[in-house]
């Protein structure tokens, strides 16, 4: 298989193909949390595309220089991965509130947000440990560069599925849903149908 | 509408008789005569699907606005329309009951849950359709009709490849039928002595009367004509269904397979006539329904020729449903008297 294709598939299998928040149901809660609003979408977007790009960077140096050598990355992985990402993502975020305060306030408050954040630790751990991979059927070797193309994938399918989601529930805020449907509830209907239009991707290049 | 009998709004006051229901009925006009000719092939098993099916969706209707103590807007013919819509993208031996869940779901779920007709995210038929398709797909897969009652199409490659599915229960759709062909891992060549199945041995029978496929998909012909109806009577825009087909059969060319096939094949005629048209769910703008075509036309060739099914038109129109809020915010039309759409497009 050529490789350049090998990583296009990695990456459209990561972002649409097992779709992180439609396909697989994971990170849910900042997906209804802050979908309400278009513009906090965007920020959390781009907020989640680098947060788990330097997380699963991280966690990679972490589990191959560190963790593998010493024979405890078995049981230790979770603690330290949270560990690592959270300090990681703090001290990032220090910095970045005093060299660029605009970039801070285009993303500084969703940093702590999603430090602790499932996808982020799935994300990570799926990348580079050995056995957490999902379920496509691709040849993954678990090296620096394949471990940043899939996380990248995932970040952004979360994204694009983020943003498409608030630009519907603005829309939905006006319409006459039913009173005991308003808010939460149709919102999860509204992506369990959206859900539905994803699994028409299931299977897509033999993936 | 008997909440607000005296109506309050600012010059200038035209009355016209369009009217939902008219708007709904010209749409029904325009697909009598496929229903009909499809009713003529198909016989009984197509009459049960196209009764239970407007039978669930009226029901479906008729009940949450019960429930809801709504005025009951059965007569304005839209939930009446959902449901003939979905029968036509059902296969004709597909059993009564499913096409009557699907009415349901169409009507409950994918309309009135979201405040009812206007209001819906998602197009209600294929709604109702896609949930049937996932949780029944050996019903949906193997529910169309095996032999032609009419033999236009019988020819004799077409019953070679009808064998060689193997499948004794269910008659392959021809885009079924041509993605074996295609598929190299199956590496499909015919007995001996029998040329390949040619992609245009099917183009009579698609025109004129195709027996393998969904209850809609009898005859292009039909469909097309029902389209151009639509289009004079300025119902439909025709930005949509012409770049959507456009767009499907270029990038059909540019992978090197028959487009005109791929354009009469399957479910992209009604899809693109009927369905992506709907106007809750495709954008208001010009330049946004051309771009929500193009998607359309993109996403459906993505899916014809790259996922597990032959047929990509109802995933594709869900999907684009998707981006219809995203496009309508950043492309708006242009209000009456302003100048650029950038002045008036900022959201």
């Amino acid at each position: 298989m050529n490789e350049a294709w090998r990583y296009f598939l990695l990456f459209f299998g990561a972002s649409l193909v097992a779709n992180i928040l439609l396909i697989r149901f994971i990170a849910l809660c900042p997906f209804f949390g802050v979908s309400t609003r278009l513009e906090t979408s965007l920020g959390m977007s781009i907020s989640v595309i680098f947060v788990m790009t330097m997380a699963t960077s991280v966690s990679w140096i972490a589990w191959n220089w560190v963790l593998k050598p010493l024979g405890v990355g078995e049981f230790l992985y979770i603690p330290s991965f949270i560990l690592i990402i959270a300090s990681l993502v703090q001290f990032v975020e220090m910095v970045i509130k005093k060299t660029s305060p605009p970039l801070y306030r285009a993303m500084g408050i969703y940093l702590p947000l999603i430090t602790t954040n499932c996808a982020v630790l799935a994300a990570a751990t799926e990348s580079v440990k050995p056995g957490f991979f999902t379920k496509l059927n691709i040849t993954y070797n678990y090296g620096f560069p394949e471990a940043l193309v899939y996380t990248i994938g995932i970040a952004v399918g979360f994204s694009l599925v983020l943003i498409l989601f608030a630009a519907m529930r603005e829309r939905l805020e006006l319409a006459p849903v039913p009173k005991f449907f308003r808010g939460v509830p149709i919102a999860f209907i509204t992506a369990a149908l959206f859900s539905l239009a994803f699994m028409g991707f299931a299977g897509m290049f033999n993936l | 509408m008997e909440a607000n009998k005296f109506v309050v709004s600012t010059s200038p006051h035209v009355r016209d008789p369009i009217s939902t229901r008219w708007i709904m009925c010209q749409v029904i006009i325009a697909l009598t005569p496929v229903t009909v000719y499809s009713m003529a092939i198909h016989g009984i098993h197509g009459f049960y699907v196209l009764i239970s099916s407007v039978a669930g969706a009226l029901m479906g209707e008729l009940a949450v606005q019960k429930g809801r103590k709504l005025p009951v807007t059965l007569g304005d013919c839209s939930a009446a329309l959902t449901g003939l819509l979905l029968a036509l993208t059902l296969p004709p031996r597909v059993p009564w009951w499913i096409a009557l869940v699907a009415g349901l779901v169409a009507t409950v779920l994918g309309k009135q849950i979201f405040g009812g007709l206007g209001h819906n995210l998602f197009n209600p038929a294929l709604v109702g359709r896609a949930v049937v398709f996932v949780s029944w797909a050996a019903h949906m897969t193997a529910g169309y009709a095996k032999s032609a009652r009419i033999g236009i199409a019988n020819t004799a490659t077409h019953r070679l490849i009808q064998k060689a599915l193997a499948d004794a229960a269910s008659g392959a759709s021809p885009l079924a039928a041509m993605k074996i062909v295609y598929d190299p891992s199956l590496s499909y060549t015919g007995p001996a002595g029998v040329p390949k199945l040619q992609a245009s041995t099917y183009y009579k029978p698609l025109l004129l009367a195709n027996p393998w496929g969904c209850l809609g998909e009898v005859s292009a012909l039909l469909l097309i004509l029902g389209g151009i109806y639509l289009v004079i009577t300025r119902i439909v825009d025709w930005r949509i269904p012409v770049v959507y087909v456009g767009t499907v059969a270029a990038l059909t060319a540019l992978t090197g397979r028959d487009p005109l096939f791929y354009t009469l094949a399957g479910g992209l005629l009604i899809g693109a006539i009927f369905m992506a048209t709907d106007y809750t769910t495709s954008p208001l703008a010009p330049r946004g329904r051309v771009v929500y075509a193009l998607g359309l036309g993109l996403v459906t060739w993505l899916l014809r020729f790259w996922s597990n099914n032959p047929e990509g038109v109802m995933f594709a129109i869900l999907f684009m449903n998707g981006l219809v809020p995203i496009i309508d915010r950043y492309m708006l039309p242009r209000p009456y008297g302003k100048r650029g759409a950038e002045e008036a497009g900022k959201p």
